[in-house]
Formats: C-alpha cells, sequence, structure tokens
C-alpha cells in the first residue's frame, strides 16, 4: 500500500501530469514537499513510496533529500526560522540580528539550534534573493515557506513566541 | 522615464490580467502566432541586440538561432532560480509583472516551437510559485495556454516547478538536471541545451529578466529597443542595489548608465559620513572593484566593465563602504560558496572547503601572512579547471580581496604572528 498515493491522489496526479509520461522522475522534488508536509521530514517510508511513484530505487530519493537544503531527513523542530546571513544581509545587520536572537533563545548562534520545547530551530541560511530587505529570513513548516523581511529582533521574537504556542 | 520591465511601477495592478490586457497585454503573443513565422521572431529578437540578463550576456536571438530543428520536441524552460547574493529583480518581475514575463516565455516557445515550458523557481519562492500557478491557471481559462491557439495549429502548455535550495541550479545545465529529477550538477558541454538540453531534447533557457524583453521588443519593434542602451549593450537593465547604500532597491535604467549614477543619485549615496570603498557588480561572485572616480564614472554595460576589472554580469551591485573590511567579506563570499558548490569537480569541492578554513584562520589571527599566501594560492589553482562557473566565482573576491585591497590584509595579520607582508604572493 502506497499511503502518499492513498492520502493525496489528485494532489499527486496533478504533480505528474505536468511532466512526460516517460519521465515521471521529474515529480520527485513536488512529490517530496508533499510527504515532508505534516511530519517536516521525509520517513524512510515516505522515501519508499515517492520512489515507487516515480519508479526510481529510494536511494536515489534519499540522495534527493540529502543535496537540496529544503528537506530533511531526520525528526527535528515544526518550524523552521531561517536567517539569511550572506554578505548583503551581513552588511545590514543579519550577523547581529542572528546572535542577539539566538541570546535571547539560549541558543548557539553558530549552529541551526532548536529550543527547548523543540518547536522552533533558528539556523542561518545562505543568500535568499532579498537583500534590499535585510535583515529578513524565512520561516519553514511543512505548510510552505514565508518570508519576512526588515527584520528586528524584537519582531522576530514576537514571532517565534506566536509558533511556540502555535499546537 | 516609462518602465520596460518593472511596467507595474507605471501601472500598479498590471498583475491583473484584465490590466495587463488592457495595456497591450499578449497583443505581441497574438501578433506572433497568427502573422509571423517563427525564423521571423528569432530574428528580431536577434536584431534588438537582447542579451542574457542571468549573468552571461550571451546575445538571446543566437541562443534561439541554435536550436537543433532535426530533434523534436522542443522545451523552453525560464529559469528563475535567483541565488546570487545581491540579486533580487526576477522576483520583483514575478511578483508585480508576472504576464509581461509569462508572455515572453510564450513568445520564445513560439519561436523555437516548443509546446511545453516550464519555469524553474528556486524553492524559497514557494508562496510566489503558489501565486504564479494560479496565473497560468487564468491564462489557460483565457485561452492564451492550451490547444490551438488562436485558432492556429500552435499549441502550450505551461507550468511552474519549485527546486529546494541550491545555488547551483541557476547553472543552466544543473538546473536541467534538477528538472529531471536528479541532483543539480552542471553538465559537460558542448553540447549546449539548444542542442541538447531538457530530457536531452533541444531546450532553449533563458532568464527572468532576458524574457520580460521579449513581449516588448515585438510589439514596438528591434529599432525602438536599440534606442535604449549602447550600441553593444542595448535595451533597459534591471540593477539590483544592496550593501552599505541609503536606498537599496530595484532600479531599472538603461544599460550604460554610470555605477556614480545609480548609487548616488538613485541609491542615495553611501549612509552617514563614510566613504564609498569597494563595489561588487555581479553580486559575491565579482571581482571586486576599487571604487574610485575611474570606477564609478564607468558605464554599467558588458564591455565597459571589464575595463575596471570586473564583470556585469546580473548586475546585482553590492556596495562596500570604508567600514568593511575585505579579509572579512572574502569571508563570507568563500562561507557561501563553499556550502553551494555541488561537489562534482574536485578543485571547486576541494578548493573551497580549504579556502574557508584558511580564511577562518586568518580572521582568528592565530596565523601569520603566509596563510593568506596559501588562500591566494589555492584560489589560482581552482581557476580554469571546473565545470561549470562556480569554481571560478568563488575565487574572484579573494584574488581581487588580496591584490587590490593588501591594506586590510596587513591589518588583520598584525593581530597575529609577525611577518613580512613581503612574503606574500601580492
Amino acid at each position: 500500500m502506497n499511503n502518499l498515493l492513498e492520502k493525496y491522489n489528485d494532489e499527486v496526479q496533478t504533480i505528474l501530469n505536468k511532466y512526460p509520461d516517460d519521465q515521471k522522475r521529474s515529480a520527485v522534488m513536488p512529490l517530496l514537499y508533499v510527504a515532508q508536509r505534516e511530519k517536516m521530514y521525509v520517513s524512510q517510508e515516505d522515501m519508499a513510496e515517492v520512489a515507487e511513484i516515480i519508479g526510481v530505487t529510494p536511494t536515489e530519493v534519499a540522495s534527493i533529500i540529502g543535496f537540496y537544503s529544503l528537506y530533511y531527513d531526520k525528526p527535528g523542530a515544526k518550524f523552521r526560522i531561517q536567517v539569511c546571513t550572506d554578505l548583503p544581509c551581513a552588511l545590514r545587520g543579519a550577523d547581529q540580528l542572528m546572535e542577539e536572537l539566538c541570546h535571547k533563545l539560549k541558543l548557539d548562534p553558530h549552529f541551526g539550534v532548536t529550543t527547548e520545547d523543540d518547536k522552533v530551530t533558528v539556523e542561518a541560511v545562505m543568500c535568499l534573493a532579498a537583500c534590499d530587505k535585510a535583515p529578513m529570513f524565512q520561516l519553514q513548516s511543512g505548510d510552505g515557506i514565508f518570508y519576512h523581511e526588515n527584520q528586528t529582533v524584537e519582531s522576530a521574537m514576537e514571532l517565534v513566541e506566536e509558533l511556540r504556542h502555535t499546537p | 522615464m516609462t518602465y520596460v520591465l518593472f511596467r507595474h511601477r507605471d501601472i500598479p495592478d498590471i498583475d491583473q490580467l484584465d490590466v495587463y490586457m488592457k495595456h497591450g497585454g499578449f497583443e505581441a503573443f497574438n501578433k506572433v502566432v497568427t502573422t509571423m513565422k517563427p525564423e521571423e521572431v528569432v530574428e528580431e529578437v536577434f536584431k534588438s541586440g537582447l542579451r542574457g540578463r542571468g549573468g552571461a550576456g550571451f546575445p538571446t536571438g543566437l541562443k534561439w538561432r541554435f536550436i537543433d530543428k532535426n530533434n523534436w520536441p522542443h522545451y523552453v524552460v525560464a529559469n528563475a532560480d535567483e541565488s546570487e547574493p545581491g540579486t533580487f529583480k526576477d522576483r520583483e518581475i514575478m511578483e508585480r509583472n508576472p504576464f509581461q514575463f509569462y508572455e515572453g516565455v510564450m513568445i520564445c516557445a513560439y519561436a523555437v516551437q516548443a509546446n511545453d515550458a516550464y519555469n524553474y523557481m528556486r524553492g524559497e519562492f514557494w508562496e510566489l510559485a503558489h501565486v504564479l500557478d494560479g496565473k497560468l491557471a487564468e491564462l489557460e481559462q483565457a485561452g492564451l495556454l492550451g490547444d490551438n491557439l488562436f485558432g492556429t495549429d500552435f499549441s502550450l502548455r505551461m507550468y511552474n516547478h519549485l527546486g529546494a535550495g541550491a545555488y547551483i541550479c541557476g547553472e543552466e545545465t544543473a538546473l536541467l538536471e534538477s528538472l529531471e529529477g536528479k541532483l543539480g550538477q552542471p553538465r559537460l558541454r558542448p553540447p549546449f541545451p539548444p542542442s541538447f538540453g531538457l530530457y536531452g531534447k533541444p531546450t532553449i533557457v533563458n532568464n527572468v529578466e532576458t524574457l520580460t524583453n521579449v513581449p516588448m521588443i515585438i510589439a514596438k519593434g528591434a529599432d525602438w529597443y536599440r534606442t535604449i542602451g549602447t550600441e553593444r549593450s542595448t535595451g533597459p537593465k534591471i540593477f539590483s542595489l544592496c550593501g552599505n547604500v541609503e536606498k537599496p532597491g530595484n532600479y531599472e535604467l538603461p544599460l550604460g548608465t554610470t555605477f556614480r549614477e545609480l548609487i548616488f543619485e538613485h541609491g542615495g549615496g553611501i549612509p552617514g559620513e563614510r566613504k564609498i570603498k569597494a563595489i561588487m557588480p555581479a553580486g559575491a561572485s565579482s571581482a571586486i572593484i576599487v571604487a574610485n572616480d575611474e570606477a564609478l564614472d564607468t558605464p554599467m554595460d558588458y564591455e565597459s566593465v571589464p575595463n575596471v576589472g570586473s564583470m556585469l554580469g546580473s548586475a546585482s551591485v553590492i556596495v562596500i563602504d570604508a567600514s568593511v573590511s575585505i579579509d572579512w567579506l572574502v569571508k563570507k563570499t568563500l562561507h557561501f560558496f563553499k556550502h553551494e558548490s555541488c561537489g562534482k569537480c574536485t578543485p571547486c569541492r576541494e578548493g573551497t572547503y580549504w579556502m574557508t578554513h584558511l580564511i577562518d584562520r586568518i580572521e582568528a589571527g592565530s596565523e601569520g601572512y603566509e596563510q593568506i599566501g596559501l588562500l591566494y594560492d589555492v584560489a589560482r589553482n581552482i581557476e580554469g579547471k571546473c565545470l561549470c562557473a562556480l569554481g571560478e566565482f568563488s575565487i574572484q573576491a579573494v584574488v581581487t580581496g588580496i591584490d587590490r585591497f593588501p591594506d586590510d590584509w596587513k591589518a588583520k595579520a598584525k593581530n597575529g604572528v609577525k611577518r613580512e607582508m613581503d612574503a606574500v604572493a601580492v
């Protein structure tokens, strides 16, 4: 039985229809977003199901998860605050925002770290194409990816608190 | 001025299909499909002098001419993987003037007789992708996408595809690999995509901004287009301005506008009393320009920027003021490229890894000048040894940072072991 197919059949078919019949492998990335939606990571079972749908091996699916930074193969926080600290953002105070935010949350700014309640991870990421609206971060969860631009430590803390109280 | 690309700045609701149509939207597409031969469209774009806006500056019409007509089907792929630190222009186009971009894709598809087109967007544009899925549905409903368009036998379908966080997928062959569901790693070239592209079929890959120019070229003609910009760098360009500047943002200006005009007139100059020190004209992958009067008066076009030792690239202008030490800047760019190296070519994979180690040691101040020389040496040994430009990009700031800003490194090493700066290959 393929849970992914069973549960999201319409969505899976819509995705598959975007690509030629003999090129279903192209659907691996959109399917992984679907697989990751509920748990915010892709389990071994999910990988096998995605592999079955597109006709590749689970190892090949795992390699895609390993290569691309927006997929996770281990359970983690439900919400990820991903602060861009690349050069243009750093010139506008992104490193300070990252450090102060981590300090307030009692986290180490040099690693992707998670709050005590396992709800929120704060991590530095690479350029997010919003250099003129720095400091900024994106919020990634199973529901998608949302930009938060022109941020301050206060506005970021407000969001963290809100997320921690989200069931 | 009247905007050619950022028309939403003149017409705020142009992201609505009826508003876009009211302002001449899809008339160019209708015109090419119903009255022009595909080759005529290619020649008009060629005549306009339009060059690729993703960074390479390759003539767009020439690329379209290269499409292999003995191998079918053909594909068009829009490169919306915008990931270069300092670049944020394609996002504004797609958010605010999406139909002009899509019309460009559609005209390109007709010109090369492709019936399927993909828009490959970086995964972080998740929200935008969902908005754009709605726009595609509107186009289908309006009969602008689908079978037998305008009663002809030309059919076209278009799809958005989301990546998942990999800078390298902005390189066109890595993008195609990724779209095929594989690791985003560049291919050996030749063959180039117009003969061997998506699924091994002839494919045109163009940047979002490039394609957004096309409807206006068809509507107003190549001769009109050539009146904007310079003789060899024609048309308008979106300059993404950021860093130590008062008013960062996107500025649509003719190619050939000087750095001075962009930074000081449009961008409002440098904050505080500080002085401008350096410019990275093509994002984190640029050679760093010393911002002297000669550089500031240089026109930003494909021919002139190399005269001051850099490239126009995607025109992502990062302004650096005197408060910034170049070794710190190099650390930032190196960590980026190390993270984004796809790992396929050894010089890039290992080289970016070792360069980050070296710069971290230098930054820690615990090592002597010889580490700076070693960093320079590693960088020089990556040059020209990789399949794609990422390896090349990773060393630009290193080499030019050491060559052109030696004082910054001297100051850094003062805090460390005392050595003679002369020992460094600068």
